[in-house]
């Protein structure tokens, strides 16, 4: 790692002066952060620690919403018994992180806000990875694991383990920053960078995320990764649901897609055919079908495509409690 | 002549036992000291500045900034303005300085200038390969004739990619010179040779260099050399007055120290109606980076097949040179071979066991086999719950599973130890051999505590120094026949002048007496003997030494071992995820010394197996010619829960222990890429022609779009 | 379990009055909720309005002080020095390996706080005012922490570089569940890898010796 300073604020908003400099990143649990710049990936001039931030970190189920700190790590989340019997995809999603290191040291904000694992942009090729004379080298080498749905020249995957299932719940995040608190949906964390210089995230400088907030209660949610090894591994692909309504009949659908796509994708056309419908195998199946409906894989990670179509009907199949 | 043999079984207290390893209290609570843990006074850092590119020509290098630097003590140019690299990360400088992090900043000022030149890193074209070349051909018998009379044939293409050793602890040393002497804390496999290659390549008399090894985290074949960081950093040491510590990066270490040659082959084979295999032709490539490589053992084990052609061709690329990896060329060989046979019994609607059994006199040891196929079988069931392909069962999880035999040598390696018997009793070994995890250390103390009629905690073994007497780099599973026969000969040598001394006081003859359980005694009669102690006292006042040296292959040791692995998997049709749910091992290997360590080798083989079954290979990009995934996130190991369950025999025993002692790191890692294939193509009813079986090929092979390029 | 007890008594300001703050804020994080949540409306006023709370230390060595292995250790660091770095460079402390270096070997596992860490993936300066516990503080040749002498007797261990984080990563796991399901087997030693194959044993060690394993006898 090259030299840096380090600040630890005790508040929010001397976090977020500090985080308006130039050249400032927020730490949190660092399992990300620190490998970015020891392989010199992205470099800082201040890191920012938010581990001693006042009013960060905590969980709060209240009438149905949830409420967690950004600083709360997963293994504090997974170990709330509320909040997970009030949302048992959590459990999933979280247990998805194969680690107990991880998840001790990894943070909700962190999970959410975590760069692409793209080995290109690993390599310091950048986010986009193009060549000098402006050709993908994703496209051209070797991308198994790369998004089935690019967007642009964005060819790398959201890696986050609980964006889908909070993007499928329609979960809040709420930001701090320079001009005080905003809300945005989950989603809306999210873009696909156009240009080089462009971030995967769309928080502006000096602004902090401090939170999630979703309605757990009337939906059913459920989380199905596919992963290889049973150890610490990425999936390869994820899929978050979300069912309104009780009985077989779904009033409404949210079908996302995770390390699909540079951000969570929303398959809106697979989750469109299923609201108002009843979960049959052959709905699910037309749904999983609709949610791939517009994949563009490359030259390696067709089998994707695949992976995601079971996904969606197994995560379909959890969600409504059916055999699928 | 004196004799020297084992005892006879039912007089063995130690040798077939099951003590734990001797250092494993220093080792699970972290007292024990690597290379890589040794931080004597004024250390530095040091750091190795490589290559992007897989091809290029260096055409300016500029290190004055770096010079210039607080903190930094030494840079040193590896390759210089004009030289030509053949691989990404490949070394081109190097900085020593007072801590890792300085150093690191140093190689960021030092300005290299590149013109690339273009590279090829895709193995598995051949066809494309611009230094492809012909590495043999052979031909016996009438392979032409005999497939156009045989009975059935199958066609296939197959192949595994390059893949890494991995080792947990890096390449690397500590060096330290005091004067003209250069002492190198080594994470290495071969500390009695290591020192002449360094003196060597230091213009030094190889008597100036001490190796020490005590501990090291690793090595699986590609710890044998010093490498050029270890010159380098010797060096950098010399140059800076310093010791100097330098172990490779994480990335440096899975692109250039160590990884095992791809195989490809096209292969026909063809059986009688009999099912008696009756022709071979198999046409093969493959590359250990820009070496290229050479011709993997076809047809493996069955080697005597009557009619049978093959030809290799080697394929050079821009990735570093491969290295030694655990059984050289047989896991390769292994895999071709056994997933042809399996599919060739498909073909001939027969249970793949039978049809081995059927072949086995085309193998060199058909009774072994014979006997190892019917105990494997019988471990897991295989005649009640062994299905032929296409029998699929509800639902996305399909069940296999899947068989192979393999082979291995494992002769013990040139070795010699000094073994002391002073007048207090106490007797130690000293030997320049190393203990790389397999438990040597554990079983040269055995042989002693053997010999001697002692306790393990009454002997003392001290190794990993190359002031001991010399023993052979451990490789290629010699080291439990080299060190256990020069032991053995040395501490019977030592006994028995033990014995002359105290014969006379039992008024017995020096060949009468025999030591065991702590005592000294006349053999028939333990009331005409004394204590261990008491002996030893009679040897005067200056210790016994003898050294025992390793004559090769007699009554101590042999070689040539035989083993049979069963794989059973589950495979996920909707998603190619496979897993391994049991794996059975049936092992020979000689006369045991540690039964526990013997099969701790076993298990570790089956779990390196699975890993490069279902997960690891190195993935080199086309487009950049560097490694995709030289980190532990991309590149996978097999995790505590992706190996299912283990069940290991050993044969041994009267028929096997007459045989001596034969290595055993090996043969254990060299079926289970075969037995998994095998099993998930019995489980899917369809070959996947690629290890590792990773969703993508599992699901290619489901959808017909099997075979590679 | 026998062995030193894992303690959670980390005295939280541990970074030296002369170069930083007062104490206080780094025990936050476990400072549990409060009505205030997400609206940044709980610092104190205080804090909010301590301008040293806020000075940016380094790039060069900043004091700090933390507990490793029950003692209490005081030096200067960067604040790029990795826990681990730290620990094995500057107080000699190598119970713990470096590996994969990038959070996903599981060979420099310690315990910070008594939770299970990867020290590559944490800053020294982070830790300080915590307590450290590496395979060292766990007990020793002469005096083994159950889980080490389960190593030993289950021959957990080959070549032993991935012991110490194996070790640290089990005791941590038998200390929230002495008798794990599969799940939460997967759960607490995914993230922990060797290369030997010793998983057999450690599987044994896990089963507290029902499982089988390389085991003596």
């Amino acid at each position: 790692m090259r030299p840096f300073g380090y600040a630890a604020p005790a508040t929010v908003e001397q976090a977020v002066g500090l985080l308006a400099a130039e050249g400032s990143e927020a730490l949190a649990g660092g399992t990300d952060l620190l490998s970015l710049l020891k392989d010199d990936v992205e470099r800082v001039d201040r890191l920012v620690a938010l581990r001693g931030v006042a009013g960060l970190s905590g969980i709060e189920l209240d009438g149905g919403r949830l409420r967690v700190g950004a600083m709360t790590t997963l293994q504090e989340l997974r170990d709330h018994e509320d909040a997970i019997e009030a949302l048992p995809a959590l459990a999933v999603a979280i247990d998805g992180v194969a680690s107990a290191q991880l998840r001790e040291m990894g943070t909700v904000g962190g999970d959410l806000l975590q760069r692409p694992r793209c080995w290109y942009y690993r390599r310091g090729f950048g986010l986009l990875a193009l060549t000098a004379d402006g050709r993908s080298m994703a496209a051209e080498g070797d991308n198994r694991y790369h998004a089935i749905f690019p967007a642009g020249e964005a060819r790398f995957v959201n890696p986050s383990s609980l964006a889908p299932l909070l993007v499928a719940l329609g979960a809040e995040a709420v930001v701090h920053g320079p001009a005080g608190e905003r809300r945005l949906p989950v989603e809306a964390l999210y873009r696909a960078p156009l240009s080089p210089g462009e971030r995967e995230n769309t928080l502006a400088p000096g602004e902090l995320l401090a939170g999630v907030e979703a309605n757990v209660d009337g939906s059913r949610s459920a989380v199905y990764e596919v992963r290889q090894r049973r150890s610490l591994d990425w999936p390869l692909m994820a899929a978050a649901v979300t069912l309104t309504g009780s009985g077989p009949r779904a009033e409404k659908a949210r079908i996302v897609l995770g390390h699909a796509a540079p951000t969570p994708h929303v398959a809106s056309a697979a989750g469109d055919l299923l609201s108002g419908q009843e979960l049959t195998s052959e709905t699910v199946a037309a749904a999983a079908n609709a949610a791939v409906e517009d994949a563009r894989p490359m030259s390696g990670n067709r089998y994707k495509v695949q992976l995601a179509r079971t996904a969606v009907r197994r995560a379909l199949g959890h969600a409504a409690g059916m055999e699928i | 002549m004196a004799d020297y043999s084992w005892p006879e079984a039912d007089r063995r207290a130690q040798i077939g036992a099951r003590p734990a390893r001797l250092d494993g209290p220093v080792k699970s609570t972290g007292f024990a000291k690597y290379p890589s843990d040794q931080n004597p006074d004024g250390l530095l850092a040091a750091k190795i500045l490589t290559c992007p590119h897989a091809h290029a020509r260096i055409v300016g290098i500029d290190t004055s900034a770096a010079e210039a630097m607080p903190g930094v003590r030494v840079v040193h140019v590896i390759q210089g303005e004009g030289s030509e690299i053949q691989w990404a990360g490949d070394e081109v400088a190097a900085v020593a300085a007072v801590t890792e992090d300085l150093a690191r900043d140093a190689l960021r000022a030092i300005r290299v200038d590149y013109e690339v030149l273009p590279h090829f890193v895709t193995e598995e074209d051949r066809d494309g390969a611009p230094g492809a070349r012909p590495a043999g051909e052979r031909a016996e018998g009438d392979p032409d004739a005999a497939f156009a009379t045989a009975h059935r044939a199958v066609e296939r293409t197959l192949g595994m990619p390059q893949m890494a050793h991995m080792c947990l602890e890096p390449h690397g040393q500590v060096c330290s010179w005091d004067g003209d002497e250069l002492e190198v804390h080594a994470s290495t496999q071969a500390v009695s040779t290591l020192a002449g290659q360094f003196a060597t390549e230091l213009g030094l008399p190889a008597s100036q260099v001490r190796i020490r090894t005590e501990y090291m985290g690793g090595g699986f074949g590609s710890k044998f050399s010093p490498d050029r960081w270890g010159i380098v950093g010797a060096e950098l040491a010399r140059k800076a007055g310093a010791p100097v510590k330098l172990f490779l990066e994480r990335d440096q270490e899975v692109t250039v120290a160590g990884s095992r040659p791809s195989a490809f082959a096209r292969i026909r084979a063809a059986a009688d109606e009999r099912g008696k295999l009756v022709a071979w032709d198999s046409d093969s490539w493959g590359s250990g980076g820009l070496p290229g490589t050479g011709q993997t053992p076809l047809p493996y084990v069955f080697s005597r097949l009557p009619n049978r052609r093959t030809r290799h061709t080697s394929v050079p690329t821009n990735l570093a040179g491969s290295r030694a990896w655990r059984a050289p060329n047989h896991p390769q060989a292994c895999f071709l071979t056994m997933a042809v046979l399996d599919d060739l019994a498909d073909e001939l609607g027969l249970d793949p066991i039978d049809f081995l059994e059927r072949n086995l006199d085309l193998t060199g040891r058909p009774d072994t086999y014979r006997e190892q196929l019917a105990i494997a079988a019988e471990m897991a069931s295989w005649k009640e719950r062994w299905q032929p392909r296409g029998r699929e069962r509800e639902g996305a999880l399909q069940r296999g599973l899947g068989v192979s035999v393999h082979t291995w040598g494992g002769r013990g390696h040139s070795s010699n130890c000094d073994v002391t018997v002073h007048p207090d009793g106490a007797v130690e070994a000293r030997i320049g051999s190393q203990d790389i995890g397999t438990g040597t250390r554990t079983i040269v103390a055995q042989v002693l505590a053997e010999t001697f009629g002692l306790e393990l905690h009454q002997v003392r073994v001290s190794l990993g120094d190359n002031v001991y007497p010399q023993s052979g780099p451990s490789g290629g599973s010699s080291t439990v026949g080299g060190v256990t026969a020069s032991t053995r000969r040395a501490a019977q040598d030592a006994l028995r002048e033990v014995l002359v001394h105290v014969a006379p006081r039992l008024e017995a003859e020096p060949e009468q007496l025999v030591a065991g359980g702590g005592r000294v005694f006349v053999d028939g009669d333990s009331s005409r003997g004394m204590s261990w102690r008491e002996a030893a006292a009679q040897i005067g006042g200056a210790p016994i030494s003898v050294q025992g040296r390793n004559p090769g292959p007699g009554r101590l040791i042999s070689s040539g071992v035989g083993g049979v692995q069963i794989a059973e998997v589950e495979v996920d049709v909707d998603t190619g995820v496979v897993h391994v749910e049991r794996m059975i091992a049936v092992q020979d290997c000689g006369l045991i010394i540690n039964r526990r360590l013997a099969e701790s080798q076993v298990y570790g083989g089956l779990i390196m197996g699975v890993g490069y079954a279902l997960y690891e290979e190195w993935i080199p990009d086309p487009v950049s010619g560097r490694l995709l995934n030289a980190d532990m996130e991309f590149y996978k190991l097999a995790g505590l829960v992706d190996v299912g369950s283990l069940e290991v025999h050993m044969m041994t025993g009267p028929g096997y222990d007459e045989r001596g002692v034969i290595g055993l790191g090996e043969p254990p890692v060299i079926s289970p890429g075969a037995a998994i294939s095998n099993a998930v193509a019995n489980a899917i009813g369809v070959r996947v022609p690629y290890l590792p079986l990773t969703p993508d090929r599992v699901l290619d092979a489901l959808a017909g779009r099997g075979e590679p390029a | 379990m026998k062995g030193r007890r894992v303690t959670d008594d980390a005295k939280r300001s541990g970074f030296s009055r002369r170069s930083f703050l007062r104490g206080g804020a780094a025990g936050a994080l476990s400072g549990g909720l409060t009505t205030g949540l997400l609206t940044g409306e709980t610092a104190s006023a205080a804090a909010a309005t301590d301008p040293e709370a806020t000075e940016t230390l380094g790039p060069g060595p900043v004091e700090i002080e933390l507990e490793v292995n029950g003692a209490t250790r005081r030096l200067a660091v960067e604040p790029r020095v990795t826990l681990l770095d730290g620990l094995r460079d500057r107080l000699d402390v190598t119970g713990p390996k470096r590996v994969c270096d990038r959070g996903t070997c599981g060979a420099c596992t310690v315990l910070e706080d008594g939770r299970p860490i990867y020290a590559c993936s944490r800053l020294m300066i982070e830790s300080a005012g915590r307590s450290i516990t590496t395979v060292e503080g766990l007990g020793s040749p002469d005096a083994m922490h159950d889980v080490q002498q389960a190593f030993v007797d289950h021959d957990a261990q080959q070549c032993g570089y991935c012991t110490p984080g194996f070790v640290v990563a089990t005791a941590a796991l038998l200390t929230r569940n002495a008798a794990p399901s599969e799940p939460e087997i997967e759960a607490g030693l995914g993230g922990n890898f060797c290369r030997c194959g010793t998983y057999k044993g450690i599987r044994a060690v896990v089963a507290g010796g029902k499982g089988g394993g390389v085991s003596g006898g």
